[in-house]
């Protein structure tokens, strides 16, 4: 199954590029007729109807709460796969001229590859760039390329340390506040029960990329088609000297996230801690019953003691295919969902926001979480979200790229070869990637 | 099942005629065994793990039961979750497997009768094309079928997973070859002496003939149709048309999502749930099945 998976990525990849039609049509964005938000208000008040393409569970509400407000839309909501299978469906539906949504969810890291094949509609026309200042730094900066905006957040997930505390109070493990106080508890507490671990990592695209984005490494810079992909920085090299000494010394899990196994170990006190997106209390409560009580949320470990950044993991936005007919309405959906009421209702639903005010609100912020041990986990979070390390881009096909992330840098996990050295090779093989597909990289 | 049959009749074996006895080969017997243990374990440890909740998976050994027995509760929940999508699944599966294993079995039989009983020229390269797309997997027909079938507008709609399950070169060669056995041509003849036409010599005649072979391709349809995993993924995008398959592994999928429900527990019944129909039409179907399978293997 898992071949046929990719080799179905792989036809999606092979599309993107050819609806890309080469690289050197630059970033030109077409001047489109002046739509408006008055053009919206006139979408919603002639009505119709509307597709979307989203796996995200509170948006059943807001679908059915948004045909009430305006009873003349109909929203059809279709989960259409999770993550990249609904990307191979949705550049195979793009490829093949049918059937394709008037609103898809995106995560933040695919959204530059549907954005400069331009599979996806600019926002401009419709006043999305007067969104600035609604959502936090981190969600924006994400959906935004030159001057063009190519989704809403929906969601963010700014990174924190999520600790099991009845394991770090039995064996009295301080909760660490830097890395090398991380690397630390791990030795302490794997020495004083071997079946337990700090965290779990078999080789994760997103959490290792998220941790570079932290370290101040830039890996990735991106100019239109002009690409350069450089996993010697300094930052990552920061990273992988901390994170190799975890790995050598057998100090992580071996067992993939998401997996029943993780679930399990999560539960049971033998995976202590995850650095992850600040969505990760809603999968707490309902995927770990067992670990109610016993979880608490930390600032993520810093790099320098005292020091004050943070970055993002996952988190997806909602975008509008170019081959939609019917954008307005579309737009004027994702921003009710994003933006107005939905906010509300997504965050209320356990979501984590990536709008500033659902973010900022009193509600929001002292609500106690009785998961939590009571805790006011939101605190930790929000502030995490405003302290995101402003710069970080992703490749225009890091689908693709994180899809081969396993087969080089997951080397590093089971053989004698560095984290340094899987880096090296992934570099190596997403700069062919990239330069059989026409982008210019280096 | 042989093992079982022969052991409850040893004793009467054994008094009759002793020297069989030394026929029974200790190896072999071993072998089949291991054989058997290993084939029935995927399935125990289904059956087991059906009867455990969510809690109980994570925190008991997966070949024994946990504390707690909620496999009704679990077959409660599967079929109530989401709204009940599950049976609108589990119709939805039926509904591709009796019109696409069906009408695939009496294209197959229709088509083999004809080319295993006249003679027509083309029928050398009628053969060599249908032996050609018994080679080629399924899969690899999949992403230039789902072009088609979007150049024609069908794609995320039940005839997308219908009309390529129509299909069944297997099916095709097998009844060729099991209607060129089954049905003497002596017989066809005498029926045409006797003035029946060709359809009533088919329906009343050659068709009793042909059941045991009509069963075999009809297992076959039914488990490639009933199983098919990769062409609804593929050309399938609303769950309110996904067969059993897909809906399972969109379950399994939400446990990898921010905010998704982990239902493990659902995923490991569901699976219970959709093969207890495919066990069900093979106990049924099994002697016809053997009969097939031996056709032609033993001359008048």
């Amino acid at each position: 199954m898992r071949t046929t998976r990719s080799a179905a990525l792989l036809l999606g990849a092979a599309l993107i590029v050819a609806a890309c039609g080469g690289p050197g049509g630059g970033t030109a964005s077409a001047p489109q007729s002046s739509a408006s938000g008055d053009s919206v208000q006139a979408a919603l008040d002639a009505g119709g109807s509307i597709t979307v393409w989203a796996w995200e569970p509170t948006l059943e509400k807001v679908v059915t709460d948004f045909q009430a407000k305006y009873p003349k839309v109909k929203v059809n909501l279709v989960n259409a796969g999770t993550g990249n299978d609904q990307y191979t469906a949705l550049q195979n539906a793009i490829k093949a001229g049918s059937g394709v949504p008037d609103v898809a969810q995106v995560e933040y890291y695919a959204l530059p590859q549907f954005a400069l094949a331009k599979s996806i509609a600019d926002l401009t026309p419709f006043g999305a760039d007067k969104l600035e200042g609604t959502f936090t730094p981190g969600p924006w900066g994400s959906v935004r390329s030159g001057g063009a905006v190519h989704g809403l957040p929906m969601d963010s997930g700014p990174m924190a340390l999520f600790y099991n505390k009845e394991v770090f109070d039995k064996h009295q493990i301080e909760v660490p506040k830097t890395w090398e106080e991380y690397i630390e508890a791990a030795r302490k507490l794997h020495e004083a029960d071997p079946k337990a671990y700090i965290t779990n990592d078999i080789g994760d695209a997103g959490f290792t990329t998220s941790m570079i984005w932290q370290a101040g490494g830039k890996p990735y810079q991106v100019d239109g088609t002009n690409v350069t992909v450089n996993f010697a920085d300094a930052g990552t090299q920061k990273f992988t000297a901390a994170w190799q000494q975890l790995v050598s010394g057998k100090l992580v899990a071996p067992v993939g996230s998401w997996s029943e196994a993780w679930y399990k170990g999560l539960g049971d006190g033998t995976i202590a801690t995850l650095v992850i997106g600040a969505w990760m209390p809603a999968n707490l409560e309902s995927g770990v019953k067992a670990g109610a009580g016993k979880w608490r949320v930390a600032p993520m470990p810093q790099w320098e003691a005292g020091g004050q950044a943070t970055s993002e993991n996952g988190g997806s936005s909602l975008a509008v295919p170019e081959a939609s007919a019917s954008k307005a309405l579309a737009y004027a959906f994702m921003k009710y969902a994003a933006v107005d009421e939905g906010a509300q209702s997504r965050a209320d639903n356990g979501a984590f926001p990536a709008t500033t005010a659902q973010l900022n609100s009193p509600a929001f912020l002292d609500k106690k979480l009785p998961y939590f041990g009571g805790q006011q986990v939101n605190q930790v979070l929000a502030q995490s979200a405003g302290q995101v390390v402003s710069g970080w881009s992703y490749l225009p096909y890091q689908v693709y790229a994180n899809s081969i992330f396993n087969d080089t840098v997951g080397k590093a996990y089971v053989g004698d070869a560095t984290l340094q050295d899987g880096l090296k090779a992934w570099q190596d093989a997403s700069v062919k990637y990239g330069q059989e597909q026409g982008f210019s990289v280096r | 099942m042989t093992a079982t049959a022969r052991r409850r009749h040893k004793p009467l074996v054994v008094r009759r005629r002793p020297a069989r006895r030394h026929r029974r080969s200790v190896t072999l017997t071993l072998l089949t065994s291991i054989m058997l243990v290993y084939t029935l374990l995927p399935l125990a440890w289904l059956l087991i793990n059906a009867s455990k909740t969510q809690e109980g998976l994570f925190g008991s050994f997966g070949l024994w039961f946990a504390g707690d027995f909620a496999l009704f509760s679990n077959i409660a929940d599967t079929l109530t979750y989401d709204g009940g999508i599950f049976t609108r699944w589990l119709l939805n599966t039926l509904l591709y497997v009796i019109l696409g294993a069906g009408g695939a079995t009496a294209l197959a039989t229709i088509a083999g009768y004809g080319l295993a009983k006249f003679d027509f020229p083309g029928k050398k390269a009628v053969f060599a094309v249908v032996i050609g797309a018994v080679a080629v997997p399924g899969t690899a027909l999949a992403v230039p079928t789902f072009l088609m079938f979007a150049g024609l507008g069908l794609t995320d709609t039940p005839w997308a997973i219908i009309i390529p399950s129509l299909i069944s070169p297997f099916g095709l060669y097998l009844m060729w070859i099991y209607a060129a056995d089954a049905v003497p041509d002596e017989i066809i003849e005498s029926a045409r002496v006797d003035g029946a036409r060709e359809f009533q010599t088919f329906f009343r005649v050659s068709l009793p003939l042909l059941s045991p072979g009509i069963v075999t391709v009809l297992l076959f349809t039914v488990v490639a149709t009933w199983n098919n995993y990769f062409l609804p993924l593929v050309m399938l995008r609303d769950p309110d048309w996904y067969p059993l398959t897909l809906g399972l592994d969109s379950w399994n999928a939400q446990a990898a999502t921010a905010g998704g429900e982990a239902v493990f527990n659902l995923v490991i019944t569901g699976s219970l749930l959709t093969i207890v129909p495919l066990i069900a039409a093979f106990l049924l179907l099994q002697r016809y099945w053997q009969s097939g399978l031996a056709a032609g293997s033993v001359k008048e």
